[in-house]
């Protein structure tokens, strides 16, 4: 098909997705229609990972970003009751400077990597480094002292984070008194 | 037998995704979609750390990416506690009502 191989098709439209959905994200005014678009955009950035042979990363991807996280934050805009009415905007001026910045930070960043050398991606079907079966034997000998770390920080964090949003009764109780 | 894409294509995309993730960061005042935004950003540093790995055929940079999700899920959690938190206090989780933390 016009010279390129169905890899660079999937390639250019997931590409092309991802960045619309993303723009889509920054751009929608609707907090609800934004955490969908970001659900997009994490499905097409799990299809990248496929195309790129890491089966694991992509389906971990998909659990954990749109599965779990984006729940959570779509949990927390129905909870405040956040729609467009609400939704506080910024002066005309500072988003016209944010874009002018960004654009600037873009050209600067494609100018700067527009040199990096051309090297071609080796995708053979036989690459196995993605599977679950040898990345988990990586990382369960090279790097077993940051996974067990790593649990220690999703336990302080899930402690952490009932402490912060624990309506703190002893406050309240005072309150309650006073009144 | 897949044709390889260049490493280039993936480092240009990465570097779209991190920059539209900077422009929401500051153009929204919405504190959650600006969360969104620096979620985008870490996806962006994540997808590029997947295709030098597959370049490299090193599966360090997949653990790496692994560990990233796993910090990702740890400052949502949290993150998410204290906005639930400010909102309760200012009736609003505009960013702009947090420049002055005092009461």
């Amino acid at each position: 098909m016009l010279g390129y191989t169905i890899t660079q098709w999937l390639f250019g439209i997931l590409s092309f997705l991802a960045i619309m959905f993303a723009l889509m994200v920054v751009f929608t005014r609707n907090p609800v229609n934004s955490v969908l678009y970001l659900v997009l955009t994490f499905f097409c950035i799990a299809g990248h990972y496929l195309l790129l042979n890491a089966q694991f990363l992509a389906i971990v991807h998909i659990v954990v970003y749109a599965g779990a996280i984006m729940v959570l934050f779509l949990f927390i805009i129905m909870l405040m009751n956040l729609n467009a009415d609400t939704e506080p905007q910024k002066h005309i001026g500072t988003r016209f400077i944010a874009g002018i910045v960004g654009g600037v930070l873009l050209f600067v960043m494609v100018g700067a990597l527009r040199g990096a050398e051309q090297l071609q991606l080796v995708q053979s079907g036989a690459s196995q480094i993605g599977m679950v079966k040898s990345l988990g034997q990586v990382l369960f000998t090279e790097f077993l002292f940051p996974f067990e770390i790593v649990s220690i920080l999703l336990l302080a964090a899930l402690v952490g984070a009932i402490m912060i949003g624990k309506r703190d009764t002893n406050i309240n109780a005072k309150e309650t008194s006073n009144s | 037998m897949l044709n390889g894409i260049p490493i280039n294509f993936y480092i240009m995309l990465s570097a779209v995704l991190f920059i539209i993730g900077v422009i929401g960061v500051m153009a929204r005042r919405n504190a959650i979609i600006i969360f969104m935004c620096i979620e985008l950003m870490l996806n962006a540093v994540n997808l590029l750390l997947v295709a030098f790995s597959t370049l490299h055929n090193d599966a360090s940079g997949q653990v790496f990416v692994f560990f990233i999700m796993a910090v990702a899920a740890a400052e949502v959690a949290v993150g998410l506690a204290i906005l639930s938190m400010v909102y309760r206090n200012f009736k609003s989780i505009d960013i702009d009502l947090l420049s002055r933390l005092k009461n």
